[in-house]
Order: structure tokens, then sequence, then C-alpha cells
């Protein structure tokens, strides 16, 4: 047995909630300079520039790459072998990210009711989602959800019978419907399987995942593959302004699920696809 | 085509400009977003004035992060602009011209910019370290308890944007997709 301190995971996440939004994944940056070289519509090649100007001054200046610095979505795989002491763990999370959207100079964009609104002031609550895993470290992942991209997002429970063309059209239908709205080049991910909630946590997982990882099972890497050119066929191009870079990357992530259904759900994120993890 | 455009958006100018057009602003802006402009829509449905005079005006939706120290402004790239859809076009009836967002915009709103002559420009999102750059003055002028959603009132530079809707209609989004999609075939 391992004790942590809940002042630990404060410090990780205050880190993670300014590290995140101030510089961009190293593969999202390669997948958005590769997607520039093989761009050959002018106004797309000129809003990609654009693009990559902009996370290199956010990068050199420690300023935050886009305004809507999220709702933190934050990860914790907790071993199980782990005793978290002198404090709330829900509570030592929300200090973390009230520390870093104050001290980072981020966006404060949650309000504290749905319908009745009232910004929080401090960006908390954090989506917490924890799993217990294996083993005596804390695995803590922060990725910063910008809502242009989240409006964007769908979720469908198939019937098993519409089969994997079902799934197909849905993800196209989502990504065409969500045009330039959630400020192209995406990144697309796809939850598949699971319950209704489940199904979407995978989705949102799969946007935690690197760009340049593909499904380790090889037919859904095939389909990711697959699906990531038909997008990159519908035209909508970065900005929505035309052109061949609609996504950067599509990922997928499945999870077995009940002999009468299909759940699929599409979590869309733009081109500022923030994450950043360290292990306690 | 690439045009220097120097605010106020006069009818002339807004006429002048054309979807797809590459421009560059330069003059006073204001910005608002979600509950911001609800609040400015029930101040003209009692009768109040606007915090700001919206005769010939350019509303920049956006929301942008606290200035660190130094900085006139955070980061401030565009919001999806179909969240305004619903008060643009009482906007647009008391005079506010230009618009700056990203994303798509209702029938509605593209039938009071065709009757008022208003433009619709496009920033990019997600760029909003490069946007801060050209904006050279900040200023709170009211609904202070908003925080990033206050109206505030900017003075920018060569601010570089793009016409997605012009003032007939013309749409940039669709026009823009069909003529890549044409190079295709």
């Amino acid at each position: 047995m391992r004790e942590i301190q809940a002042q630990q995971i404060t410090d990780v996440v205050e880190r993670l909630c300014i590290e995140a939004n101030q510089f961009l994944p190293e593969d999202v940056q390669g997948a958005i300079r590769r997607c520039r070289a093989c761009e050959d519509w002018e106004i797309a090649q000129g809003v990609l520039d654009k693009i990559i100007t902009n996370f290199e001054i956010a990068r050199e200046e420690q300023v935050p790459i886009c305004q809507d610095t999220g709702m933190a979505c934050v990860f914790l795989e907790i071993g199980q072998d782990v005793h978290i002491v002198g404090g709330d763990l829900t509570e030592a999370v929300d200090e973390g990210v009230r520390r870093g959207y104050d001290k980072g100079y981020l966006r404060k964009s949650v309000v504290k009711d749905p319908v009745r609104r009232g910004n929080t002031g401090d960006n908390t609550p954090a989506m917490l989602y924890t799993e217990i895993v294996p083993g005596e470290e804390i695995k803590v992942t922060v990725g910063p959800k910008g809502f242009g991209s989240e409006n964007m997002s769908a979720i469908r429970m198939f019937k098993p019978s519409a089969g994997i063309e079902g799934i197909k059209n849905f993800i196209l239908e989502t990504v065409e419907t969500a045009g330039p709205n959630p400020c192209p080049p995406m990144v697309v991910g796809v939850g598949i399987g699971g319950t209704f909630d489940k199904c979407a946590l995978l989705a949102k997982k799969a946007l935690m995942r690197s760009t340049d990882v593909r499904n380790p099972d090889p037919y859904y890497a095939d389909l990711e593959a697959e699906m990531l050119e038909k997008i990159n066929k519908l035209g909508i191009g970065p900005q929505g302004f035309g052109g061949k870079t609609t996504a950067l990357a599509l990922n997928i992530e499945t999870l077995p699920t009940h002999i009468a259904g299909m759940p699929c759900a599409v979590n869309i994120n733009c081109h500022v696809t923030r994450h950043k993890t360290e292990v306690i | 085509m690439e045009k220097h455009i120097q605010l106020p958006l006069t009818e002339e100018v807004a006429r002048s400009l054309q979807a797809g057009d590459s421009v560059y602003l330069t003059g006073t802006i204001y910005t608002s977003r979600d509950a911001g402009h609800k609040r400015m829509c029930e101040a003209l449905a009692r009768g109040e004035q606007l915090p700001f005079d919206p005769a010939d005006a350019t509303i920049y939706y956006v929301g942008p992060t606290p200035a660190k120290p130094g900085q006139v402004i955070g980061s401030a790239g565009p919001t999806t602009s179909g969240r305004m859809d619903a008060y643009a076009p009482t906007m647009m009836s008391v005079g506010a011209r230009g618009m700056i967002g990203k994303g798509a915009r209702l029938p509605e709103v593209v039938e009071a910019m065709k009757k008022y002559h208003g433009v619709y420009f496009g920033a990019i999102g997600g760029a909003g370290a490069l946007l801060a750059k050209c904006i050279k003055k900040c200023e709170l002028i009211a609904y202070e308890d908003l925080g990033a959603e206050a109206l505030r009132k900017l003075y920018v530079e060569d601010m570089p944007l793009v016409v997605i809707i012009d003032s007939e209609g013309r749409n940039l989004y669709e026009e823009g997709k069909a003529a890549y999609l044409k190079t295709q075939k």
C-alpha cells in the first residue's frame, strides 16, 4: 500500500491544466503540418498556416492556444494499492482546476446550473472520471474540452442489423452536420459498444489517445483509416472554407455490448485537441 | 480579393464586400456573446439604449481569456456564431452591421443581412493567440458581472478575416466547398 497525498494530486492537476492549454501535443502539431504539406486548395493552405503560427505563438509566449480553455476533463487511473490521504479526492482535483485556471490566466467557462446558468467563477467542477487499475500509481490526464466542437457531437443506439454500414453513415453524417462549426480540421473520437453512457465515454477517451496510434485490432484500425479518408473527401476543409483537410485523425474505441444493441457515439474535437498526462 | 477596411462599416463598404474576400479590419469593434446578446435584446425590448451606439457597428463574438500582466487582452478567437442567431436580426434592426465569428448561420439571419446590408466575417476558430496580436486596445464597457462574456470595446489593427456571408446572401461555406469538390472530379 502506497500513500499519496491529496495535495500532490492538486499540484499535478494545476500544472496539467496550464500546460495542456498552452502546448499543443506533438502528435497533433505533426498531423497539422503533414496536412498542410498535402493540402492543394489555396484558402485552406492559408488557414493551416495561420493555425500553425497560432500554436507556435501560444508555445513561445505561454498563452492559451484557444480562448475556449474548456471544461477540465480529468481522468484518473488509480492503482488499487494506493491510499489517498490528507483530503477529499474530488476536492483535491477541483482545487487543482481552480488554481490552474487562475494562475494560467485561463477562461472560466463553467456555469453552475445547465438551465438557470450562472458562472461558477473558477471553472470548477472538473468532469472527473476515475478508474481503478492494478498497481500503486495514479495516472492523471487532463483534457480541456471546448464546446464549439462538443456541441456537434452525437450518439445513436443502433439495432445490430444496421451493421457496419450504419455506423459508417452515422460518422459521416455527424461530421457533415458539424461542418464549419467545430473549427475544422477536427479530430473525431468514436465509441462503439458498451451501454449508452459507456459508449459516450469511449468516444471521449478516443480523443485522449495520440493521433499517431491506431486501434490495436486491425479491423478497427482499417475502419479508422477508411473513415478518415471518406471524411477528407467531404470538401469541408479547414474552417469550412473548402479543401482536403477536414479531419486530422479519427480514433475508435470499442467495448463488448448487449445482444440487442450496437451503440455508437461520435465526439468531435477541434484542431486544438489538448491533453496532457503525468504519473504520480 | 484582399481588402483593407477602415471601420465603421458603412452601408457602402458593406455592399462592396463579397463572400470569399480576404479582409483586414482596422477600427473599433465590440465584443459580445450569448449572455451579452440576451441582455442587449432584453434592454431593446424595454425601450432602453444599448451600452454602445449600434449604428454601423461590428460585433465580435468572443469571450477572451484573462490578460496576463502586460497583455492588452488574453487569447481572443471567435466563438460559434449560431448561438447568436436568435439575437442577430434584432441587433441589425437597430443598425449593427458587421458580425465576426465562425460557423453556420440560420436563413433568417441571412435574410436580415440582405435587408439591412449586413456582413458576416469569419475569424479563424481556435487561433486565439494569433488574433489577440491585432487587438491594440481593450476597454470593458458593460455587464462586468458576466466575466469573459462582458461587453468590451476593442481597437483592432489589420484583423485578418474572411467574408463568409455577404450582404447579398452569398455564402463561402457553400461556394468554397462546392468549388473545391468540383476540382476533385
